[in-house]
């Protein structure tokens, strides 16, 4: 894309082609012989990265779409039937769905190192411009694909977010109404957002293409901020910059990996993994990570109109920032003061972003309020204030020079150091967001924990025996088919053992020929039946309060690990809050409500359920099931195994993916020591 | 892009039978895809709202404004919050109406926005009472 190319294939087919579509010239002109500045830095490896992430969402995305249900009565078992019954669909879920944080991440990156380095400024300006595009064209893409699976946040996260633009003045309520298609949040909105969930990311890819057209005319900025002067300043893309990006790409993988394989759930919301209930809204309506600081601009505002206007104005202010900040000396690495205010920004933006996961009252609001000025006043105040009165330091005279004298490593250590604390500080706040004034359930150990975790195939035995026993009678388990329970990596029954199983239970099927419904005995192929017809029978039988379906009980079911907690979580791999509520649940009824604790008739006090007055009596007590394994008849023992039970009916899948994660990450570390030696050695004479 | 003819037919006009509901209590009906409050508002929740100075609120209209005349007791409005539509719970908050859960607005025994950050009263939509103890909603 740097004008014609000189590339001359020396195959006579490819020559023959070449002189009618020279497509190999330009790919040999912009990614093989096109010259990178020689003094690149690891920072400008996202780049890459972010094609990555791109061509692997667009990937998994058009298979899932193979298999998913675009229809609010559908949806949300679609997605939950593709994980468990998809060959490795549960791979492309984690992967789709950490992608888009891991997507979102790459590109936070990419903007700082943008703003750091000036890499908006003169001949860059449409360049940046356009990657303020993509980054609207994510977003967007981003908040229609979490509304997909349905589930309560999903729902909720539509309603408030559509509801933003009611408050545009006369065309607010159409604008509205053409999102919905109807007059709420309904099957028709679900319907046109896959639609463009769909279609956005291959407009995404098309604005990358002029992103990168914009990138190769202007050439790529550097660290020094200074231009390109001679040959010696650059390397050919192809081996050097290649071989650097694949190296940043594979460790990037390796984080990317510890999402998908261990900690598929860490970022989501545990209340996505119940259907979406239009007659409830969950206690927090809190947005995916990657829009928390933004969200917090909207709600420090009191004015709703206004609140939207900066919430907007905080993204649209980017497109200015080529003329706001006119200074000219490029990088910050020459101009002490706005690197220093550079750093107060980016901690400014993870703030917001930890306000914006907090609830919006008293010390919160007054918080917000005061970053919300201060991340305007960087783009407004400091940067073309700076640009008058700052003494940048000297620049470098060439690249080449700068690369002899090469500098330390302190400003990536230090970066890295404020990145880590920002996802930890932003994962943190979205789960402390999930309050818990109440007990939490006490931990328990978990055969399945940790990376090599496996489930103990007596105790899921046992579970299911509780299940059918007690907690069927009231809770279904629609996801669960009975040929699940001689799956490899469940209970593990045989195929005989599922059979007579199945045949237990009473199915009902039809019309026959008579038109008529009929009962037969179960087969492997059928679901678990549910204990009442419908939702509004399982209430009314229930004293109104319906008991919820336990497929994902286990996942769907969370309480808040404070700071600093949850970031040891994250390195620990803990995941288990479902099954240790659970336990808590079980074991936490108690005869008396203490003092100052009033219950409710038909209620009973359980410690660890929120609120504490729970509608189901104790369901379970000592000697109630006998177990043939000899296991001990105590609730405890009832407990810790029916949870067990319910957490591999949650994920019938943890098994594969933990070996999976394994075998990948041994290879990916491999890998990416191969890429960084082979890396050292192409670089050996550049530097 | 806006609704189709389905969705506009789903959304007539209903009828709401308002015999099962007793003083100080509750119903809860959807209709159009919103949750439509109906409250049997008891007399202390009819005095506090009248009781209060219209100009003071931050939506100034009067709880007789709110209601059907002859039908004080009945309080109809649409269970949205006007913040970013949420679901209001009835018979939660400091002043005997609704209290939001999403961002701590509070409504009076009116529906009228006392505290919180939602710049409008929970609207009413038009509504007719058919015989005393039926209204139709649409």
């Amino acid at each position: 894309m740097s004008g014609p190319s000189d590339y001359q294939p020396s195959h006579p087919a490819l020559k023959w082609i070449e002189r009618r579509l020279p497509i190999m010239g330009l790919v040999h002109s912009s990614f093989v012989a096109y010259p990178t500045p020689r003094n690149l830095n690891y920072w400008w490896t996202f780049g890459a990265i972010l094609s990555f992430m791109l061509g692997a969402q667009i990937l998994t995305g058009v298979i899932l779409a193979m298999h998913y249900t675009p229809n609010a009565d559908l949806a949300f078992r679609s997605v939950e039937l593709l994980v468990r019954d998809v060959n490795y669909g549960w791979l492309l879920r984690n992967m789709h769905a950490a992608g888009a944080s891991m997507f979102f991440f790459a590109v936070y990156v990419h903007m700082f190192r943008g703003l750091y380095y000036g890499s908006y400024k003169e001949p860059r300006e449409v360049l940046w411009i356009l990657g303020v595009i993509i980054y609207l064209l994510m977003m967007a893409t981003g908040f229609m694909g979490y509304v997909l699976p349905w589930g309560q946040m999903s729902f909720w996260g539509a309603t408030v977010i559509t509801n933003l633009f009611s408050a545009i003045p006369y065309v607010g309520d159409s604008i509205v109404t053409l999102l919905w298609g109807g007059y709420s949040v309904g099957n028709p909105t679900l319907n046109r957002f896959f639609s463009l969930h769909y279609l956005l990311p291959f407009l995404i890819a098309g604005v990358v293409v002029l992103h990168v057209w914009a990138l190769h005319v202007a050439g790529q900025g550097n660290p020094t901020g200074v231009d390109v002067k001679s040959e010696k300043d650059t390397v050919p893309f192809t081996p050097y910059a290649t071989i650097k990006d694949l190296f940043g790409v594979s460790v990037f993988l390796l984080l990317f990996c510890w999402f998908i394989f261990y900690m598929p759930n860490y970022l989501g919301d545990a209340d996505n993994y119940i259907p979406a209930n239009p007659g409830v809204t969950p206690q927090h309506i809190v947005p995916e990570w990657y829009y928390l600081p933004f969200y917090a601009i909207l709600r420090s505002i009191p004015n709703k109109l206004a609140g939207v206007i900066a919430m907007f104005s905080a993204i649209i202010v980017l497109v200015f920032l080529p003329w706001l900040d006119t200074a000219k000396t490029r990088s910050c690495k020459y101009r002490p003061l706005a690197k220093q205010f550079f750093w107060l920004f980016v901690v400014t933006c993870i703030l917001l972003g930890y306000l914006g996961a907090q609830p919006p009252e008293g010390v919160y609001v007054i918080l917000g309020r005061i970053l919300t000025v201060c991340y305007f006043a960087y783009f407004l105040i400091v940067m073309p204030l700076l640009s008058r009165i700052e003494t940048p330091r000297p620049l470098p005279n060439s690249i080449a020079d700068d690369v002899l004298a090469k500098s330390g490593v302190k400003a990536a250590v230090s970066a890295i150091v404020a990145l880590v604390v920002a996802g930890g500080l932003l994962a943190g706040g979205v789960q402390s967001a999930r309050a818990a004034e109440e007990t939490t359930p006490p931990s328990q150990t978990w055969s399945f924990s940790g990376p090599f975790g496996k489930y103990d195939r007596g105790a899921l035995q046992r579970g299911l025996k509780v299940y059918k026993e007690v907690c069927s009678n009231c809770h279904a388990l629609s996801y669960i088919a009975f040929r699940n329970i001689g799956d490899p990596g469940g209970p593990g029954y045989s195929e005989a053992q599922v059979k007579a199983f199945a045949a237990e239970y009473k199915i009902k099927d039809g019309p026959n020929d008579q038109g008529e419904m009929f009962e037969r005995p179960g087969r492997p192929a059928d679901y678990f039946p549910s204990p009442f017809p419908n939702e509004q029978a399982a209430r009314a039988a229930n004293g109104g309060a319906a008991p919820p379906d336990l497929s994902l009980i286990a996942k769907a079911r969370s309480y808040e690990r404070g700071f600093p907690q949850f970031i040891f979580d994250f390195f620990t791999q803990f995941q288990e809050q479902g099954p240790n509520y659970i336990v808590g649940i079980l074991t936490g009824f108690e005869d008396k409500a203490p003092a100052g604790v009033t219950i409710p008739d038909g209620s009973y006090y359980n410690k660890y359920f929120p609120g504490h007055a729970i509608k189901m009596p104790k369901p379970l007590s000592d000697g109630q099931i006998t177990f043939d394994d000899g296991s001990p008849a105590t609730v405890q023992q009832y407990a810790h195994d029916v949870a067990t039970f319910l957490m591999w009916a949650a994920e019938p899948h943890m098994e594969d993916r933990k070996k999976l994660g394994m075998q990948v990450f041994i290879f990916l570390i491999i890998f990416a020591g191969l890429m960084y030696f082979t890396k050292k050695k192409v670089w050996a004479d550049a530097h | 892009m806006n609704p189709d003819a389905a969705t506009i037919a789903a959304g007539a006009p209903i009828e709401v039978d308002l015999s099962p509901v007793a003083e100080g209590q509750d119903i809860k009906v959807f209709w159009r895809g919103k949750p439509i409050y109906i409250m049997n508002r008891t007399k202390k929740q009819i005095e506090e709202a009248r009781a209060v100075a219209v100009d003071s609120l931050r939506d100034p209209q009067s709880d007789e404004s709110r209601v059907k005349a002859g039908h004080d007791n009945w309080l109809v409005v649409i269970g949205i919050c006007t913040h970013l539509g949420c679901i209001p719970i009835a018979y939660e908050g400091n002043y005997d109406g609704f209290f939001c859960p999403c961002h701590g607005s509070q409504y009076d025994s009116s529906g009228r926005i006392r505290q919180g950050p939602a710049p409008l009263n929970l609207a009413v939509p038009p509504y007719q009472f058919v015989s005393d103890t039926k209204i139709q909603i649409g």
